[in-house]
């Protein structure tokens, strides 16, 4: 096969039910999402030729593979850094469509991160700090009792809540926002669930004085899976295709992920600073040719500075930004419109990518009226999807 | 009969985690074993760099020096893990980054202060802390000098 360079595109997605406890394996999870993709999309699973996942998910390859019955698999791959790799695997299979290398591109997530093992509690097994698994330099931070990604989280949000005075309460608004989506979504853990600002405030110290504990993302079980193919092919198929029109990873010097304390200025994501340049250089927009924005929310901090780092708001205005109700269906920005991985669960950012493609296809529970382009973002990695 | 020392109150066992020690830092642990605060420093272009690793990212230099620090520095951002209490810690230690006199950073503890009194920018100098199996882990405590 001659190579010669095709757009990209999203054709399908697919989910499991998001549950604390999914009752069955993570292999399972993520056969029954890629299954899920392949039929949204209407493509047949044996005809998938390349598979992308993160590094720190547990299925193997091969045994998905084994699953859905792949025939050929031509390109496989794993990107590191936890759930910054969420955005990256769009990246990734764009380039790999681009370049004509592979078809059909499966990426999949799926985890039993609640019933099999919590990432918000103390870690039980130390090798995974060791090196080689995409987590940067989390070893200096366990023996100093910062053992979970709250904790690494908050040293990362205190230089910037410190900086612009930040409060607290100011998170509130991020967390009631993303629960208020999340309770007109069926799909999320926190349907039907609401908060309001003084249930934010009650809520008990998870990092005393920066998080509590509604400014943290759930921990899921559930499995995510997105197809990407050919624009040419994508407008054959099930769905009204979803144009990946730019997508990029950036990860400045001395930048890594959560434990992020060695870069020059720790009132910034200079990863998310260095992806919204590299995006917008990439495609030619500019922040206010989005209609939506889907940013991966691990914690409230990180919405606030993704949100400057895109220039959505500047520096330090992101709280303010928020406050006046600029994520809100009808504000400048709605954001999270799924509920966000606080509203309604937490598959490592998947679940907040695939948002963003029912938003372009004008397929979402809580639909952005007039939506061309959303920017999707995993802090250290994004692109932008559009209407085709 | 008891000696001097069976009399005296045994000190309490340490219960903080020791650290994982990685090839490349295990120099740095090694020191502090030994009550020592070392840095890496470049031997050829003197660039400081944490954390270790085999090559100067300014010159290339794989001269790797193992160098005093001051052991000065301040806070440059803070936490209390209050939920799930740290393994370790019989009270919910002060996490910090600490912004070190020689211009770069590392995650440690502050010590001798209560949380309710902890300011950003504290000035803080080294001190050291006993670990599980017969280690040492550097942490800070308000400078008195």
């Amino acid at each position: 096969m001659t190579r010669t360079f095709k757009e990209a595109a999203i054709a399908g997605i697919g989910a499991t039910e998001f549950s604390k406890e999914s009752g069955r394996t993570e292999l399972q999870l993520a056969a029954e999402c890629s299954l899920a993709a392949c039929q949204d999309a209407g493509i047949d699973p044996r005809e998938i030729d390349g598979m992308i996942t993160f590094t720190i998910d547990n299925s193997d390859e091969i045994s998905l593979a084994r699953c859905l019955g792949v025939k050929d698999l031509a390109y496989t791959t794993r990107i590191p850094g936890g759930g910054a790799a969420a955005a990256a695997t769009i990246a990734q299979a764009m380039a790999v469509v681009n370049a004509g290398l592979c078809k059909n591109v499966l990426i999949w997530r799926a985890m039993n991160e609640r019933s099999q093992y919590r990432f918000g509690q103390n870690p039980t097994n130390m090798q995974g700090y060791t090196g080689g698994h995409g987590t940067g330099s989390l070893l200096w931070c366990i023996p100093y009792g910062a053992m979970t990604p709250a904790s690494w989280a908050a040293l990362q949000a205190a230089r910037y809540m410190h900086t612009y005075g930040v409060t607290n309460r100011d998170l509130g608004h991020v967390a009631v926002q993303q629960r208020a989506y999340a309770a007109t979504n069926p799909k999320a853990w926190y349907y039907q669930r609401p908060i309001t600002l003084e249930d934010h405030q009650a809520s008990k110290w998870i990092q005393e004085p920066w998080l509590r504990l509604l400014d943290c993302c759930q921990e899921s079980d559930g499995g995510v899976a997105i197809l990407v193919t050919s624009l040419e092919r994508a407008r054959d198929l099930k769905q009204p295709p979803v144009k990946i029109v730019g997508a990029c990873q950036s990860i400045p010097y001395n930048v890594e992920v959560i434990s992020n304390y060695y870069h020059d200025d720790l009132t910034i994501m200079p990863e998310a600073w260095g992806t919204a340049k590299r995006l917008y250089a990439q495609t030619g927009m500019k922040p206010s040719d989005m209609q939506a924005a889907m940013i991966y929310d691990a914690f409230t901090p990180h919405v606030l500075m993704q949100l400057e780092a895109f220039g959505f708001c500047g520096k330090g205005e992101a709280a303010a930004f928020v406050k006046s109700g600029a994520l809100a269906l009808d504000g400048r920005l709605p954001t999270n419109t799924h509920g966000g991985l606080l509203g309604e669960a937490y598959i490592h950012g998947m679940n907040t990518m695939a948002e963003g493609v029912r938003q372009v296809r004008g397929a979402a529970v809580n639909q952005v009226s007039n939506v061309t382009n959303v920017l999707v973002s995993s802090g250290m990695a994004g692109a932008i999807l559009s209407k085709a | 009969m008891s000696t001097p020392t069976e009399s005296a109150p045994a000190a309490p066992k340490p219960t903080r985690i020791a650290p994982i020690v990685t090839p490349d830092a295990k120099s740095f642990w090694d020191a502090a074993d030994r009550g020592e605060f070392v840095g890496q420093k470049c031997g050829d272009c003197g660039v400081f760099t944490f954390p270790p690793r085999p090559m100067c990212p300014h010159c290339h230099s794989l001269k790797r020096e193992e160098v005093p620090l001051s052991g000065r520095g301040t806070v440059h951002a803070w936490t209390v893990p209050r939920h799930p209490h740290p393994f370790g810690f019989k009270e919910a230690p002060i996490v910090a980054v600490i912004q070190l006199e020689e211009g770069t950073r590392m995650v440690s503890n502050v010590v001798g202060v209560r949380p309710e009194d902890m300011q950003m920018d504290l000035a803080v100098e080294v001190s050291f802390e006993p670990t599980m199996n017969n280690h040492k882990v550097p942490v800070f405590r308000p400078r008195t000098k």
